[in-house]
């Protein structure tokens, strides 16, 4: 209530136009979650403000633009640990901010959309990655920002495909979200006429991922997983629990490239990225963070810049007007990917290239020639609208 | 010595030549080098390797320097016209991309992408006299006829910022489409044009008003609309006819200075970039980054009537006098 009352003050202020001297204030949160995943390799081991470096960034974006229009933004920074109470923590940053940045898990997520349904908050999922949170869970409270995983399986897809590189070895993790991406691997092998010569699973059985000698046993390990399969052109790999994945590059019993959770991997952002001007923002991102970009910081970037342009474009601090402005038709974003990002109508989920990257170079960018679409070949990634689940509301 | 008795031939050859020959220099982005193509025989004559990543580029008004914003070495290099050799440096900031120059050859500004800022550079003390804050990521920039208001498009920031060139202040921002790469002012100062990349239109802004009047909007048959990317903008010094650069799209759009309707589209190479006209107005040469050459459009009857091979990446040009 009281906020919703400063919100009319605001506005009236705008209206009037007489104290200018007076920004309009924009509050976005980011409700993120506490606890870093352990990685196989140390180089990708997250930073503790993987994401929040990214919308900070923003911030400062959108603060340039806006000192031009009287606006200013600001971000109310929360993590939440498995055992808060996510939609409680969600609620009370509603509270104070109109935009909630989200990187949380699927549940969390659902959790959070369906607690604060009532008050207008419009989510931005940065970070999960899951098709059903666009499809059968889809929320109309909740833009996606992060790519999905048939998007990312897809642009892997049509580039092995493209390379005539067409016989796969799947070997998939023993973990729920190994399975899923196995599953989009699955669905991109067929839409794109790859073959899967055989299927291979790569139990978890615990362990430390960091030991002193670790390399000798791998060494040992990784040949004898790999042998006596098929005649197959390259080793797609899901893996996204880090158990095994980036072992297997240059240890496969067969001499081939593996791709998927190592090798080439298919992700929104790398921090090779040099085209469509992307050094520009690689460069601001070192400065102000001292590290490099990663792909979660380039979607919670790209959620907070969003939330911006759709600020600037309809001059209202209005979140009304912003929020009707992002789901229409008129609303796109550049952001550093040769060409503009859109909003899917039928589920909220941001359009995008997706770059293939190897750790040291971007090795090509999807969707690839020749896979066309009649709306949008950004469309031939993922799940597209004839094929939908998800019923808006 | 040989070698200066040829030159000095070369020279003589040059000043006998008809007066129509001109001369272009294409700054190539990704080889470093600068080529310079004669506009009579359209061959390229000389290549000069420059400083790393060349890309805005332009004659001196005086015709006798070419300069040239090597982004990574951040700097602007000066090639004199004669010897066709690098002579000086500018002190631009930060990754210099675009710049522009006051009528008589003074003042010029520069865009500097990495640092929000447009750099005031005195040409003849070659000096920096200050900086401009402006939006993220500056590009665009041109001075207005009259040259009292300087153009700075930011392309994150989605703004063309009208700054005072007396006071150095910004007094005006005008919200375009997404990513605004070029600017350009109608020679009566009636009309400025910006190009938006992403966006895929070029807004047509009342420099009094300062608000957009107008949108071109581009539809090429069999073509998806994001590979439509207007960048660079010529137009006749009549205001009648302006050609438009539409990036991956491999076209110029030609169209109608007064109605803004787009006429036709010529078919050129990949990712066509920017744009210069020879003085006389004859010919218009576009640079193709992609396939790594310069199509030369006869003006009059809006054909393509040439490509001529350059470096690597070309992606500015500039045309003058020899």
């Amino acid at each position: 209530m009281f906020r919703w009352l400063i919100g009319t003050i605001a506005l009236s202020m705008v209206a009037t136009g007489a104290l200018a001297a007076d920004p309009v204030v924009i509050h976005i949160g980011y409700l993120g979650h506490a606890g870093i995943k352990s990685t196989l390799s140390l180089v990708e081991q997250p930073a503790d403000n993987d994401g929040i470096a990214g919308a900070r960034l923003a911030i400062e974006d959108n603060n340039t633009t806006g000192k031009f229009l009287n606006q200013r933004f600001a971000l109310d920074e929360v993590k939440v640990k498995d055992s808060d109470d996510v939609a409680k923590v969600a609620t009370d940053l509603a509270g104070h901010n109109d935009y909630i940045i989200t990187d949380l898990p699927a549940d969390a997520l659902l959790r959070v959309a369906d607690a604060l349904r009532d008050r207008g908050t419009v989510l931005l999922n940065a970070g999960a990655i899951d098709d059903r949170l666009r499809e059968q869970d889809c929320r109309g409270n909740v833009i996606h920002v992060a790519p999905t995983r048939s998007m990312l399986a897809d642009a892997l897809g049509q580039y092995l495909v493209w390379k005539q590189w067409k016989r796969w070895l799947l070997v998939t993790g023993s973990h729920d979200q190994d399975k899923l991406y196995a599953d989009a691997l699955r669905r991109a092998a067929t839409r794109f006429g790859a073959k899967i010569v055989q299927e291979r699973t790569f139990e978890d059985t615990g362990g430390a991922r960091r030991t002193d000698s670790g390399v000798t046993l791998i060494q040992r390990q990784m040949p004898v997983f790999t042998q006596q399969a098929p005649a197959y052109d390259v080793l797609v790999a899901a893996d996204e629990s880090e158990v095994f994945a980036n072992y297997l590059p240059y240890r496969t019993w067969d001499p081939r490239p593996v791709a998927g959770s190592a090798g080439l991997v298919p992700t929104s952002w790398d921090a090779a990225h040099d085209q469509w001007g992307a050094v520009q923002i690689q460069n601001r991102f070192v400065k102000l963070n001292m590290r490099r970009m990663t792909a979660l910081d380039m979607q919670s970037w790209t959620a907070a810049r969003m939330i911006g342009e759709a600020t600037s474009r309809t001059n209202s601090g209005d979140p009304k007007k912003v929020i009707a402005f992002l789901k229409g038709k008129d609303f796109s974003i550049a952001a550093f990917k040769g060409t503009r990002l859109t909003l899917r109508d039928w589920n909220l989920q941001l359009r995008q290239p997706i770059l293939l990257a190897d750790g040291r170079m971007v090795v090509s960018v999807s969707p690839q020639e020749g896979f066309l679409h009649q709306v949008s070949e950004l469309d031939t990634l993922g799940v597209d609208r004839p094929e939908t689940k998800c019923k808006l509301q | 010595m040989w070698r200066r008795c040829l030159l000095t031939g070369m020279l003589v050859w040059l000043a006998a030549t008809p007066a129509s020959a001109f001369v272009a220099y294409v700054s190539n982005e990704k080889g470093n080098t600068v080529t310079v193509i004669d506009t009579d025989s359209w061959t390229v004559t000389k290549t000069i390797k420059v400083g790393q990543r060349p890309r805005g580029i332009e004659f001196s008004r005086d015709g006798k320097f070419v300069m040239v914003a090597v982004g990574d070495d951040d700097t602007i290099q000066v090639i004199d016209t004669k010897t066709q050799e690098i002579v000086d440096t500018l002190p631009s900031g930060p990754d210099p991309e675009l710049f522009t120059q006051d009528a008589a050859g003074k003042t010029m500004y520069v865009a500097n992408e990495n640092d929000n800022t447009v750099t005031v550079i005195d040409l003849e003390k070659r000096a920096r006299l200050g900086d401009i804050q402006v939006g993220v990521e500056p590009e665009g920039m041109t001075i207005s006829p009259d040259g009292k208001i300087l153009i700075n498009t930011s392309e994150t920031t989605n703004m063309a910022h009208f700054i005072d060139t007396t006071t150095r202040q910004i007094v005006g921002n005008v919200l375009v489409d997404s990513r605004p790469r070029f600017a350009q002012f109608k020679r009566d100062g009636s009309e400025l044009w910006v190009s938006s990349e992403i966006g895929g239109t070029v807004s047509i802004i009342d420099p009094v008003k300062r608000e957009v009047t107008g949108k071109i909007t581009f539809e090429i048959p069999g073509l998806r609309n994001e590979a439509i990317q207007p960048v660079g903008i010529g137009m006749t010094k009549d205001g009648k006819t302006a050609f438009i650069a539409l990036g991956p799209a491999n076209r110029v759009a030609v169209v109608d200075g007064a109605t803004h309707k787009v006429l036709k589209y010529l078919l050129v190479g990949q990712r066509v970039w920017h744009m210069d006209f020879t003085p006389d107005e004859k010919y218009l040469m576009v640079t193709n980054g992609v396939s790594n050459d310069v199509s030369v459009i006869d003006v009059a009857a809006q054909k393509v009537i040439k490509t001529i091979q350059v470096g690597e990446l070309p992606w500015g040009i500039t045309i003058a006098q020899p």
